[in-house]
């Protein structure tokens, strides 16, 4: 077995946390590691973590974390923070709310920051679950970057998914609209000591009655928590909240469902792979070689349009690739 | 195409809870292009080495301003050392008289920058001095 997979199968940090850092950073060798690694994953719980910017998802995965190693489960965390659009830097500062985790060595936790995704996570975010998933932790806990209402990226990754709301930010209407509000296993209301929050609970749960889902066996259950800083009512809370998502991982067992997410899970990697196999080098070829400066001048001129272009070019590559 | 990215964290050991410098780097070193994990006030030394290694990064800037440097910039080298991350480099700042840099020098850190040292500076020493590895 190549030595870099040996030692994160046997759980080493460092080297993990670099072989993230090479998918990240797209270093060629980093897809030769995915494959070499790739049996060796599968058999972690993976949790999403979504809802706004400031909504508490750090805080929330940060008593997650507390309540699964009471159970003596070991816990792989991925945080999400933005990309600057700008300079490419990032302020990753999930970590901040875990740091009482950081010296257990049953815990990791590694920020990504999105570098362009648009969908809440990063394009490294799925292969670092796999590496957290070789390394044998138990549970993966993945908070997405703060969203809005359709970045939703994370149902192709997670088995259960935690869309973390607070009241005061909107009308009933809002739990109407399709994307976020539609793809929650478990709702949270969160910082619920403050005003509107019943009103949220009431909104969401006639919301829920409407709802298709309830009719394959599973309703979201609401779960209310209150203030982190009012820490005994805060602890009930979430410890109820880490026993719901145990809910649904048996619901999800039992009914099925978990293969057919796994499928939809493999769909998408598939896709995933197929675009960094097909379109990177693609566009890295155009780019380097001027190409795409010339036919964006023809576009430009209205000499050619986008979709003959994008034939002309989809057919020399295939071509290429034939005689390869 | 591939390009490493510095990944930096910024890191207050001790009890000393003045964090609007380590804030400004943090926010001046995201404007630098860097990605910056950061981990908040009152850290121990194990917490910022073990948040070191899982975040992968190539530099740590630790900030102290209460005094306790001498103690705690030190420890934090000597444990990245015992947990084989000697290559993560090491820089601080803070309130540090200058009779104290050979000893810290001494003990492993890179840089280190008190008051009056301009962000460009520092941003300019990261860029010359640490290479993503």
């Amino acid at each position: 077995m190549d030595a870099t997979i040996k030692k994160i199968c046997a759980g080493d940090i460092r080297a993990a946390s670099r072989l993230i850092r090479d998918i990240e950073d797209k270093l060629p060798d980093a897809k030769a590691k995915i494959k070499k690694l790739y049996a060796h994953t599968g058999k972690s719980f993976i949790i999403g973590i979504t809802g706004a910017p400031g909504a508490g998802k750090s805080t929330l995965t940060d008593a997650l974390i507390s309540e699964f190693r009471k159970l003596n489960k070991t816990v792989g965390v991925l945080a999400v923070d933005p990309t600057s659009p700008f300079t490419g830097g990032a302020i990753l500062g999930d970590r901040i709310r875990m740091q009482r985790h950081a010296e257990d060595p049953g815990v990791f936790v590694r920020s990504l920051a999105t570098r362009g995704a648009l969908g809440g996570l990063s394009q490294a975010a799925g292969n670092a679950i796999h590496v957290m998933e070789a390394m044998g932790k138990d549970i993966i806990i993945v908070e997405t970057v703060g969203i809005g209402q359709q970045e939703i990226d994370i149902i192709n990754h997670a088995h259960s998914v935690l869309v973390v709301l607070v009241p005061g930010m909107g009308d009933e209407i809002q739990t109407m609209k399709a994307g976020l509000m539609e793809i929650a296993d478990v709702f949270v209301i969160n910082k619920a000591d403050r005003a509107g929050a019943r009103q949220l609970q009431t909104e969401l749960s006639s919301m829920l009655n409407l709802s298709p889902k309830a009719a394959d066996g599973w309703k979201p259950p609401i779960v209310m928590v209150g203030n982190a800083f009012d820490p005994v009512p805060f602890a009930e809370n979430t410890a109820e909240l880490a026993q719901q998502i145990m809910q649904h991982h048996d619901y999800l067992q039992k009914s099925g469902k978990l293969t057919e997410r796994m499928h939809r899970k493999a769909m998408t990697e598939i896709k995933d792979a197929l675009s960094s196999c097909i379109m990177e080098p693609l566009m890295h070829s155009l780019i380097t070689s001027g190409e795409l400066k010339k036919l964006s001048e023809q576009i430009k001129n209205r000499k050619s349009d986008p979709y003959s272009v994008a034939e002309e070019i989809t057919e020399k590559f295939f071509q290429k690739q034939v005689k390869k | 195409m591939p390009e490493r990215k510095i990944r930096v964290m910024v890191a207050k050991p001790g009890l000393d809870g003045h964090d609007r410098g380590a804030r400004i780097l943090a926010r001046c070193f995201r404007d630098a292009g860097f990605e910056v994990v950061y981990t908040g006030c009152h850290q121990t030394p194990e917490q910022i080495a073990a948040s070191a290694i899982q975040e992968d990064v190539d530099l740590v800037g630790l900030s102290c301003l209460s005094g306790a440097h001498r103690a705690l910039f030190p420890r934090v080298v000597e444990l990245l050392r015992e947990k084989g991350a000697e290559d993560i480099a090491v820089i601080g700042g803070g309130i540090i008289p200058e009779q104290d840099f050979s000893m810290l020098y001494e003990s492993g850190i890179k840089a280190i920058f008190t008051p009056g040292a301009s962000l460009d500076s520092i941003v300019e020493w990261i860029k010359t001095n640490i290479k993503p590895r």
